[in-house]
């Protein structure tokens, strides 16, 4: 069956944040324009391939989609709607943006090309911390651009939030939180900071010159996150998101289900026929790869059944709802038990997993201790 | 030619150098100049088989070769160089090689001088009535010091060094002179060719087609293809299927007789069967006494080794068995520990033998192995008189039981520079040495003899002393017998449960500093877990010790990657591997070094 998915990688921004490891350059000086038809092409030679089927949801993410500006955006709308044609009635289409990045024009040429659902990086309240992890926007723009784009009429807004960033105190996370919730959107997703490699903030961790918060504290902002959250009416569907009933991200859950998507763009991942795929980084090479007639594929692996059946568990698992026994059944024709039988029983016993009915989910201590469980599901 | 005459033109003789000090190199070099090894057989220290041999610079296995040499007297001489291990754990090969000779290459850095290995196999050397050539080599190096080395070598050992050849192997100077001294001055071997046959083992090695070849010297007599031979400690026989030396290929020959050097094979299976230092003779005309010096080797050090994945139990044991093929030192007997499961109790002739073991095991047959921390071994008296001979400390007789308690001790010759003879007696004395002599060598060292536990040695001994004199000192010991000694046995609790495998003996004198130093060392060893773990270090029932890990809050990656799910996999799979690497221990997670922990440790601080 053809995914139903599509992800589309634009890496470009404004500027690169501290701690940022993703596929994503300085959009001064860039090609693109170069850019936007090699991925015209990339849609192009993908459905050739795999022809899609009914479409139920689109992301568009980077770096900063909304680096384009409105021509250059409904260019790329326009393609997506040629080689994507046929789409499901209850679609969801979500884009990317920084706050201070959504100009009015640029909305309603998102909102004419199909876009249905915008997803801010707002990341913190906190002025001087918005600096120190090198985002550009300000407070104040985290409030102009949803206001902008509820006023175009996107009813559908998610705010990304992090904590565990360098200088934050738990008493920073609540403010923020009492902040991101006078603007009522209908979702969140808070992540929290992973130290990656080649990053600024790597560096001057590796120098100890990064004032992390302590373990304790980066666990207490994860609780009180989790725990008042609800109280405003958002539910806990995975490790880092909430959402208003009905508003959880239908393309993420795409992923957390181990269904196939499209993936297109420099650095971005795709999982057709059985296959994972990660297209190449730069975004040179995959002009010329594309404008050379060849898919930009840097690297290709062929998931095998017990890959899948580990996938299909680790990743399920994030979601708070967890896996369900006959899905399993039904995709592998081998009972759970079968496969997991002990591994469920040493982590129900450990407190880590309950087992309901059809459903295997974390606890509350499965989801703190999360690696040790989905480290169990690797044969 | 006949037997006699051919051995007027015999000379066996092997080199003595300190680690470094250029003994391969000089081997080599004799090897090219006899023309031995064609140029593209030259690897460098052709002598060194073994991989490791080769990484670590040191011989463990013994080598020799038969060169041809024809002397500025125009007549052409055999020559058999023996080469000897290296190490202070392997002195008994040493003795047992130089034993197979009449002379020995003494070679010395001219920069370094005489240290106290070169010194105790030079004794060695004397002990077997060897002539001995000073060597002074490396003379290319800028800090080169001939005159003073000379000077060394005669006050120290009491050689004359008027003679001794100057020369750089690694730049190929001297050897013409080498070889000629060595004609000239090592003494043909002597003996009947027609006695009953008598020929020293010096070493042995397993082949998987042949059986085990077995190195030796004939010292009387003649052995030939299909005699029928007997080992004169074990009185087992065998039937000679070949005959011939190395050169250093090996050559099939009719005979070896009084005075060569070279190979048998006889269809032996096991190379525990052919002892070092033993005596062959004719099974038919046996000799009637041995040769002298035989001694069984027994194990000074002994460890448990635990694979890490205990399906590989079986595997284990089948690499022990093949390593025990090639090395009659090694032994090893099955055991169990409640932490580590099933295992064996390994015993070996020092601390690099079992490294080098470990490594061989870890590398040539993939097995991960958990290793316990090295123990001497100990003579209990119990009180109802009985005796045991105790090497895993796990099986230490409760205190009651316990009359007292002896342990190994040894004599230890350590040289070292004048500036650093206050930092090595300190050390000595934390270590519970005895002060037994101090010699001057000249003006600037002096060789210090201390006699001490092995146990220490075993400890960090040889790593403190190299620390506390940047590496000047070199030391030597042998083993001197057993004394009492005052000593308690360890525990350490994990989680409120003692670990077998981490018990130790220690003085009751030092043992509160190391069980506190040893759980605030085990606290960084051992990752956090999902609980609080205390580390509690006991003696019987008396906690002396503890430390708690603290417990992991959380691990979850609350990270958006979008649809990467290589990158999450990735990052569990190194979860996981970490993991594999670690004994689980009730519900704790050991990682190896938290076995050898106990070593670590510094008494010092």
């Amino acid at each position: 069956m053809a995914p139903k998915a599509v992800y589309i990688h634009i890496p470009f921004c404004t500027n690169k944040c501290h701690y940022c490891d993703f596929t994503a350059y300085v959009v001064d000086g860039q090609p693109v324009e170069d850019y936007l038809a090699a991925l015209e092409r990339e849609m192009e030679l993908t459905v050739a391939e795999v022809p899609p089927g009914e479409i139920e949801t689109v992301f568009i993410g980077g770096g900063t989609p909304t680096v384009l500006n409105p021509q250059q955006m409904e260019r790329l709308l326009l393609s997506i709607r040629t080689y994507f044609p046929h789409w499901s009635n209850e679609w969801e289409f979500t884009i990317e943006a920084n706050p201070g990045t959504t100009g009015e024009e640029l909305l309603e040429v998102m909102q004419a090309g199909g876009v249905n659902r915008i997803s801010f990086g707002a990341q913190t309240f906190r002025p001087d911390l918005l600096q120190k992890i090198g985002r550009i926007h300000g407070v104040e723009d985290i409030y102009r651009s949803v206001e902008q784009a509820r006023s175009v009429g996107f009813d559908n807004i998610s705010l990304d939030l992090m904590f565990g960033l360098p200088h934050q105190t738990l008493q920073d996370v609540q403010k923020t939180l009492i902040e991101a919730l006078k603007l009522e959107p209908d979702h969140f997703s808070c992540y929290s900071l992973k130290i990656e490699e080649g990053t600024l903030f790597h560096h001057l961790y590796e120098r100890n010159e990064l004032p992390l918060p302590p373990e304790e504290e980066e666990l207490a902002m994860y609780q009180w996150i989790r725990s008042n959250l609800p109280r405003y009416g958002y539910i806990q569907y995975e490790i880092s998101n909430f959402s208003k009933p009905g508003k959880e991200s239908r393309h993420n859950s795409i992923y957390w289900l181990n269904e196939e998507y499209y993936g297109l763009g420099a650095g971005a991942h795709g999982y057709m026929n059985k296959v994972r795929h990660a297209n190449v980084k730069g975004v040179k090479e995959y002009i010329h790869q594309v404008q050379h007639g060849k898919r930009p594929v840097l690297e290709r692996h062929e998931v095998n059944a017990q890959e899948e059946m580990e996938n299909f568990m680790i990743l399920g698992l994030r979601m708070l709802k967890g896996v369900s026994c006959t899905r399993f059944y039904s995709l592998y024709h081998k009972r759970i038990e079968e496969v997991y039988g002990s591994v469920i029983e040493r982590l129900v016993e450990q407190g880590m997993l309950t087992v309901q009915d059809d459903r295997i989910a974390l606890t509350e201590k499965g989801l703190i201790y999360g690696n040790e469980v989905f480290a169990s599901f690797l044969i | 030619m006949d037997r006699r005459e051919k051995l007027k033109m015999i000379r066996n003789f092997s080199i003595i150098a300190h680690i470094d000090h250029g003994k391969s190199t000089l081997a080599d070099r004799i090897l090219e100049y006899t023309g031995a090894l064609s140029e593209r057989e030259m690897t460098d220290q052709y002598l060194d088989k073994m991989e490791l041999e080769k990484e670590r610079g040191i011989t463990i296995k013994l080598q020799s070769v038969r060169l041809k040499y024809k002397a500025k007297d125009g007549q052409e001489y055999i020559l058999n160089l023996i080469d000897t291990p290296g190490h202070v754990d392997f002195s008994y090969e040493v003795s047992r090689s130089l034993q197979a000779c009449e002379g020995a290459l003494l070679v010395v850095d001219a920069a370094q001088g005489v240290e106290a290995q070169t010194l105790a196999n030079v004794y060695l050397a004397l002990e077997s009535d060897l002539e001995i050539i000073p060597v002074i080599n490396k003379i290319d190096l800028p800090s080169a010091e001939p005159e003073r080395v000379k000077q060394e070598i005669e006050d120290v050992i009491g050689l004359d060094a008027s003679e001794a050849v100057l020369a750089s192997a690694k730049a190929g100077i001297g050897i013409e002179e080498i070889l000629e001294q060595v004609v000239e001055k090592v003494p043909a071997p002597s003996g009947d060719p027609d006695a009953p046959l008598r020929a020293l083992i010096f070493d042995s090695y397993y082949d998987s087609y042949k059986g085990v070849i077995v190195y030796m010297r004939v010292v009387e007599g003649t052995v030939k293809k299909g005699m029928k031979i007997k080992m004169m400690s074990t009185g087992k026989t065998f039937e000679v299927t070949e005959v011939g030396a190395f050169t250093p290929h090996p050559v099939l020959m009719d005979e070896l007789s009084v005075g060569e050097v070279g190979f048998i094979v006889a269809g032996i299976k096991n190379v525990k069967d052919t002892r070092v230092g033993d005596t062959i003779t004719d099974a038919n005309n046996p000799a009637t006494e041995p040769l002298p010096g035989y001694r069984k080797i027994t194990p000074m050090v002994y460890c448990g080794m635990y694979p890490v994945d205990s399906s590989e139990y079986d595997d284990l044991r089948e690499a022990l068995e093949k390593l025990e093929l090639n090395d009659a030192s090694l032994t090893y007997e099955p055991e169990t520990s409640s932490a580590l499961g099933f295992g064996f109790r390994c015993g070996f002739l020092g601390l690099l033998h079992m490294e080098i073991i470990q490594e061989r095991i870890e590398r040539e047959f993939g097995i991960q192995l958990i290793t316990t921390a090295p123990s001497v071994v100990y003579k209990v008296y119990q009180t109802d008189g009985s005796v045991l001979d105790i090497e895993n400390p796990t099986l230490m007789p409760p205190p009651q039981k316990i009359d007292h308690v002896e342990e190994p001790y040894v004599r230890a010759s350590i040289m070292v520079p004048n500036d650093y003879v206050g930092t090595v007696m300190e050390l000595c004395q934390s270590k519970r040495g005895q002060y037994v002599d101090m010699k001057y060598i000249d003006t600037n060292r002096v060789n210090l003899i201390y006699e001490l536990p092995l146990a220490e040695i075993v400890y960090d001994f040889f790593d403190q002393l190299k620390s506390g004199t940047k590496g000047y000192a070199s030391l030597d010991y042998e083993l001197i017998g057993y004394k009492p000694s005052n000593l308690v046995k360890m525990d350490i609790l994990l989680n409120g449960e003692v670990v077998d495998a981490l018990s130790f003996i220690v003085h009751r004198d030092r043992a509160y500093h190391r069980g506190r130093a040893l759980v605030e060392k085990l606290k960084k060893l051992i990752p956090r877990q999902m609980f609080e773990v205390p580390v509690q270090a006991a003696i019987g029932n008396k906690i002396i010790a503890r430390e708690t890990i603290k417990a992991i809050r959380k691990n979850v990656l609350a990270k958006c990657y979008g649809g990467d799910v290589s990158r999450k996999r990735k990052l569990l799979e190194k979860q996981k591997e970490g993991k594999k690497r670690m004994k689980s221990i009730g519900s704790v997670d050991v990682p190896q070094e938290a076995f050898m922990a106990v070593l670590q440790v510094d008494d010092n601080k």
